[in-house]
């Protein structure tokens, strides 16, 4: 409720993560308000907000005349209670909206919609970041009005930091009755990084007054970049590509890629192989089913194929590609050189992977063996792929592609994929749902060493628990449930919870 | 060298007699010290007066100028100590610390302190940590002032009223010859506002002076008869003065009508939020004139029964607002009421919450809830009957994610717990305590580690009673901070004495970190007024520990891992200690910084270091995020369709630490973590052999990319 006599107050909160400047986005709104004629008031809780904590600041102004008393101010923001509110990062611009500083009847609400993830989505072993989404339809319902864009960006670009562009914004909200020149002159006062402050200042004003209204772009259907390379290569590629055009659309979508990414893995036979294991799939999918089971295969037998490698590593990080993305995000300059250093760090397990398939079986049945390539092997190598040793090292490894087919880990994978497909496909005929969750199960399977043996033993015993319910008609949903499960933490604690409820009923 | 300088705000102090001063309420504190001619300043840092003590140290030589004592004390119990300069001699003495928790350290000197009684002004500001921000437990200070009879201040919150209360304060304790506390909140320890300022005092009597010319008296030591004697005095004489002085000087305050038939009793610091409340219930205008009584009490120890009675004259009912538990002053005032058998009736913690903060809302609701129904006719027709049509907003509790504070980018303390959770992956989980500083955050994920914190210097205290040892040996985590404050005598003492069985890890990160950035004993810096460089390890062998490894670079997480592992496993008798430094990182990117840009721009050879993620080799199973935690180290979703999961990504932020491609080493994580050092303005040499290099490389590279497909999109 808008109090008349308490209309004179301009109450404006700031949330931002520690470390954004935020402090320094409430000395100039102080600063411009004091020159603008104001009383103004700031508070905040520092303490250990620097440390990637969020923050509150909370700046309270009102017209104020030399000789008059002055306005009292409260020292904290209060639910209903706030004209403008700026959130410095998405999640911080929810947090305003569940503490209640955003309301219909009076807020401005002007929000960043860059993310700078929480320590909990970032760790979780499957996909948990938080909704962006859910906050802005949120917002669009909470707030008088909203002005969103990414601020970050727009700083960055601008050679410049947050504090500056979402002080731009406030400008250009013209949510404070004072004009532009006064908020520019506040950042001059500050006297650090004025150029870049100012510019970033500007662009965030535009972004503000004159907003584009976002388009929603569909998600833009993968683009396709051109493939080239020798005519001989090109000619059988276009067989390929040709065979993936006459799949149904749903599936040709994701085996476009899928063809792409195993014949880039190994070579055009690999991926005439994989269109084979596609077709079995198709072979007895179902046009009504709309192709869910050949859309999802076309997507993780390519992950299959692909598996990752000493070989397949050693080629990504020896290509001219590479060299040349890593100068451009690390802003390299003419004027200076890059050092380049990889860290390594084999097992036998992976040596072992690249012995020929019955050589390399037999050392690993052999313990000592084993302890001797650890012994030989197992050590934290840092290599430097700017120098030519190294380099070369690599190089060779990477152009192994030959003899990979031979190699343990082949034999390995291959066996492991042509299981999991055959359990998969065994399901189609009596339930098809089920069938297409097990191939999604393949998602599981990553990492290296340890965390892939990992993500092994939780694709297992996801399976293992699916086949007690198998019959069940609701069997494909508890497949769904026990991979998310163990898509939850490492340890697996959230599988073991699933499980357990499974073996109590089944 | 502290994280925040004041350097440029410190001239703010040497303003005079009808000048303003605009800025921070810690300013301000300093400045009204310089007013009122302290003789001698100190305090331990901690939040929420940490910039107090670095504003004291900014201004050190303005002090020196008026002949006033900085110290920088050791600890809490230090800087009360330090008031016992006020007892004999009539010198104005402030320190400063932390509430709750420091007070509790420093209760032993205040007790004694209390019970000599004071001749010079001796006063304690204590910075409340309470309420939303606040790192410790929620207590009040005012305990402390109850049980050893000093007395306690509670300012409005603004800085007229802060500087004034300094001003009183010291004028009170020499008034009662009791040291006085005055308790600023943590929002009006950073609140801004104006003050007209006096001119700086010199002390009428120097600390050096008084040195000159000792003085003492058994009467004020706390000895027995004597002690008997000044309990006797603090009630017949000491009290009964404050009462006067406090009653003459007008230091509580009355706003608002003198008839009407409620009243509210408030603390001082409460006075903000209850005019706001008012604001919006209509009963107040812009300025705090008021239509419902205030009694405001900037003191809130002790309390006066005849100031109160008067304020309740005529009144049916009154409202104490005290944040905090128990509700001590309503007791007091209740008992008050009830001697004088009055029939007024007194509300309080029925209508307020006993615990917690009074925020905005709960001011609101419960001064409206009991104006409703003490005083409905006072309240305007839309606050009774609210006609509010409010649209139903979404709950984002499940979608938005908490976010505590953690470790910095780049933080040295970060690999000595990915190394601790390696450890733990082979023995099983420990048994850890932990201490007081940054390395708490370690509690939080993705390490979890640590699981009690026992107060700052004690967390190997904590685990004494392991220190007999066990199938696996306990193990407890201490700051340097909390090493040079109290931990030498608490815990390593303690430990050495006991033959303790178990292992403590001491992180220094060269600084008092966590609490800003201060130096200590055993920093780096070159301090020019205060003793730094002495080894950790030095104190430790000379309390006859022998088990010290010193790791002097933490980022190696591999030594880190093998060091703690062998601490767990030695043979050797007696506490196993390992003392990991390594700067913290905050301090070194704020020293090292600049320095680097403009070596880039003087033209010297730097090397810039930053990690990076090649996204194609990681598969987005985040191993590396749980064992790191960094800030800089995100995660970021691919334009891949037949990718699901998000893949670790660094940002611009990365200060090239070290820590991923270590932790990806020591924990056999993926290959996909490279560091890339930029050279600036590099020799004549090197860029020779780059060429080089380059060029056979670049022959190798399009040799191959010759023999196979190119896809666009692909590396």
């Amino acid at each position: 409720m808008a109090d008349p006599r308490l209309s004179g107050i301009i109450k404006l909160a700031i949330l931002a993560v520690g470390g954004q400047g935020g402090g320094v986005l409430t000395g100039w709104i102080e600063d411009l308000a004091r020159s603008c004629g104001y009383a103004a008031q700031a508070t905040s809780v520092a303490g250990v907000s620097q440390r990637t904590g969020a923050t509150v600041y909370y700046v309270e102004m009102a017209p104020h005349r030399t000789g008059d008393p002055t306005p009292v101010f409260s020292l904290m923001p209060a639910p209903g209670d706030v004209d403008i509110m700026i959130a410095a990062e998405m999640m911080e611009a929810g947090r305003s909206i569940i503490r209640g500083f955003v309301t219909p009847d009076r807020t401005t609400l002007i929000a960043s919609t860059h993310r700078a993830l929480a320590v909990s989505e970032k760790m979780v072993p499957g996909d948990g970041i938080a909704s962006s989404d859910e906050v802005m339809a949120a917002a669009e319902i909470a707030a008088r009005r909203v002005i969103a864009a990414d601020f970050d960006a727009l700083a960055i670009a601008n050679g410049s930091v947050i504090s500056a562009s979402l002080f731009g914004a406030l400008a250009g909200s013209g949510a404070l009755p004072f004009p532009r020149e006064a908020f520019e002159a506040a950042i001059r006062a500050g006297g650090k990084g004025v150029d870049g402050s100012l510019r970033a200042f500007g662009a965030a004003f535009d972004a503000a007054a004159n907003p584009t209204p976002e388009v929603p772009t569909a998600p833009a259907a993968a683009k396709i970049t051109p493939v080239s390379g020798p005519a001989r290569l090109m000619a059988e590629w276009d067989r390929l590509a040709t065979r993936v055009a006459a799949l149904p659309a749903p599936v040709a979508e994701l085996a476009q890629p899928g063809l792409r990414k195993v014949v880039d893995f190994q070579d055009l036979r690999y991926g005439a192989d994989y269109l084979d294991h596609l077709a079995r799939v198709l072979a007895v999918d179902d046009a009504a089913r709309g192709w869910v089971l050949s859309h999802e295969a076309a997507k993780y037998i390519a992950n299959a194929m692909a598996y990752d490698d000493i070989i397949r590593v050693a080629d990504l990080k020896t290509r001219g590609r590479r060299f040349d993305r890593i100068r451009k995000e690390m802003r390299v300059k003419d004027a200076n050189l890059l050092q380049l250093t990889e860290f390594f760090h084999p097992r036998a397990e992976e040596i072992v992977g690249l012995f020929p398939a019955k050589l390399g079986a037999r050392i690993e049945a052999d313990p000592k063996w084993m302890a001797r390539l650890d012994r030989w092997f197992n050590k934290g190598r840092r290599l430097r792929t700017d120098s030519l040793r190294a380099f070369l090292m690599l190089h060779l490894i990477g152009g192994l592609r030959g003899w990979r087919l031979r190699t343990l880990r082949h034999a390995q994978e291959r066996a492991h994929l042509a299981r999991w497909l055959e359990h998969a496909l065994g399901h189609v005929a009596t339930n098809y749902d089920l069938a297409v969750e097990i191939i999604r199960c393949r998602r599981l399977i990553k990492g290296y060493s340890d965390t892939h043996a990992r993500g092994q033993s939780k694709f297992d015993r996801v399976l293992e628990a699916t086949a007690v319910v198998a019959s069940r008609a609701d069997a494909a949903d508890w497949c769904r449930r026990l991979r998310e499960a163990a898509l939850k933490d490492e340890d697996g604690k959230a599988l073991d919870g699933a499980i357990a409820t499974i073996r109590s009923f089944a | 060298m502290a994280e925040r300088s004041f350097k440029a705000e410190v001239e703010h102090l040497r303003l005079g007699a009808g000048e303003t001063f605009t800025g921070e309420g810690i300013l301000a504190i300093t400045k009204a010290l310089l007013e009122n001619g302290v003789g001698y300043v100190g305090g331990y840092q901690g939040a929420p007066i940490s910039h107090l003590m670095d504003v004291l140290a900014d201004a050190e030589d303005l002090m020196a100028e008026l002949g006033i004592r900085f110290e920088a004390n050791a600890n809490e119990a230090a800087a009360a100590a330090m008031l016992a300069a006020s007892v004999h001699y009539p010198i104005r003495g402030a320190v400063t610390f932390k509430g709750s928790v420091g007070v509790n350290v420093a209760s032993d000197a205040l007790a004694n302190l209390a019970s000599s009684g004071v001749n010079g002004g001796a006063l304690v500001i204590v910075g409340e940590d309470y309420g939303e921000g606040s790192s410790i437990m929620q207590e009040r200070s005012h305990a402390f002032a109850m049980k050893s009879q000093f007395w306690l201040l509670d300012p409005r919150p603004n800085l007229p009223c802060i500087t004034k209360a300094v001003k009183d304060g010291f004028e009170l304790s020499e008034a009662s010859n009791t040291p006085v506390m005055l308790m600023v909140r943590i929002r009006s320890c950073h609140v801004t506002g104006s003050f007209e300022t006096r001119d700086n005092q010199r002390p009428k009597l120097s600390v050096k002076d008084a040195l000159s010319n000792p003085q003492s008296d058994f009467a004020r030591v706390v000895l027995p008869p004597m002690s008997y004697l000044h309990e006797q005095d603090k009630i017949k004489n000491r009290w009964p003065n404050a009462e006067k002085f406090i009653r003459e000087r007008a230091l509580n305050e009355v706003f608002g009508p003198k008839q009407a038939p409620v009243g509210l009793v408030l603390q001082g610091g409460m006075y903000n939020g209850v005019i706001r409340a008012l604001q919006r219930l209509g009963l107040a205008d812009l300025h705090g004139k008021t239509e419902v009584p205030l009694y405001v009490l900037n003191v809130t120890y002790p309390l006066l029964s005849s100031e109160f009675l008067e304020f309740c004259d005529g009144k049916d009912q009154v409202l104490v607002i005290e944040e905090g538990q128990p509700e001590f002053i309503e007791q007091q005032l209740t008992t008050f009421l009830y001697r004088a058998g009055s029939t007024v009736r007194l509300r309080g913690k029925d209508i307020f919450p006993m615990a917690g903060e009074y925020t905005g809302q709960v001011m609101l609701d419960a001064i409206g809830a009991f104006l409703k129904a003490a005083a409905p006719q006072m309240l305007p027709a839309t606050v009774r009957a609210p006609n509010e049509d409010r649209p139903q907003i979404p709950d984002l509790t499940k979608t938005v994610p908490i976010r505590p504070p953690g470790f910095c980018t780049g933080c040295p303390e970060r690999p000595i717990f990915a190394a601790m959770k390696l450890v733990q992956q082979e023995t099983g989980k420990l048994q850890i305590s932990a201490d007081i500083g940054c390395h708490l955050f370690a509690a939080l994920p993705p390490f979890e580690i640590g699981g009690a914190t026992m107060g700052y210097g004690l967390g190997p205290a904590a685990n004494a009673a392991f220190d007999g040892g066990g199938e696996r040996r306990p193990v407890s985590i201490i700051g340097d901070g909390g090493f040079w404050h109290n931990g030498l005598s608490s815990s390593f003492t303690n430990m050495a004495f006991n033959k303790s069985d178990g292992v403590a890890v001491i992180v220094d990160n060269y600084y008092s970190a966590a609490t800003g950035g201060q130096d200590i004993m055993s920093s780096r810096a070159d301090n020019p007024t205060k003793a730094t460089k002495h080894p950790i390890t030095k104190a430790l062998k000379g309390i006859g520990i022998d088990w010290v490894r010193q790791v002097d670079n933490t980022y190696d997480v591999g030594r880190m891992r093998d060091v703690l592992r062998e601490a767990l496993t030695t043979d050797t008798p007696g506490p196993k200690v390992i003392v990991a430094s390594s700067e913290c990182m905050l301090n070194k990117q704020r020293r090292e910084k600049p320095l680097q840009q403009k070596a880039i721009k003087d033209g010297r050879r730097v090397e810039a270091p930053r990690f990076g993620v090649d996204e194609d080799v990681c598969t987005g199973d985040h191993a590396c995020i749980r064992l790191s935690g960094c800030p800089s180290l995100s995660v970021k979703k691919l334009d891949d369709p037949l990718r699901d999961d998000p893949v670790a990504s660094i940002d611009q932020s990365c200060v090239g630490c070290g820590n991923c491609g270590e932790v990806a080493d020591a924990a056999v994580l993926c290959p996909s973590f490279y560091r890339a050092d930029v050279v600036h303005n590099p020799t004549p040499w090197e860029v020779r052999l780059a060429r080089v290099r380059s060029r056979v490389i670049g022959w190798l590279q399009s040799r191959r990319a010759a023999h196979r497909l190119s896809f666009g999109d692909a590396p």
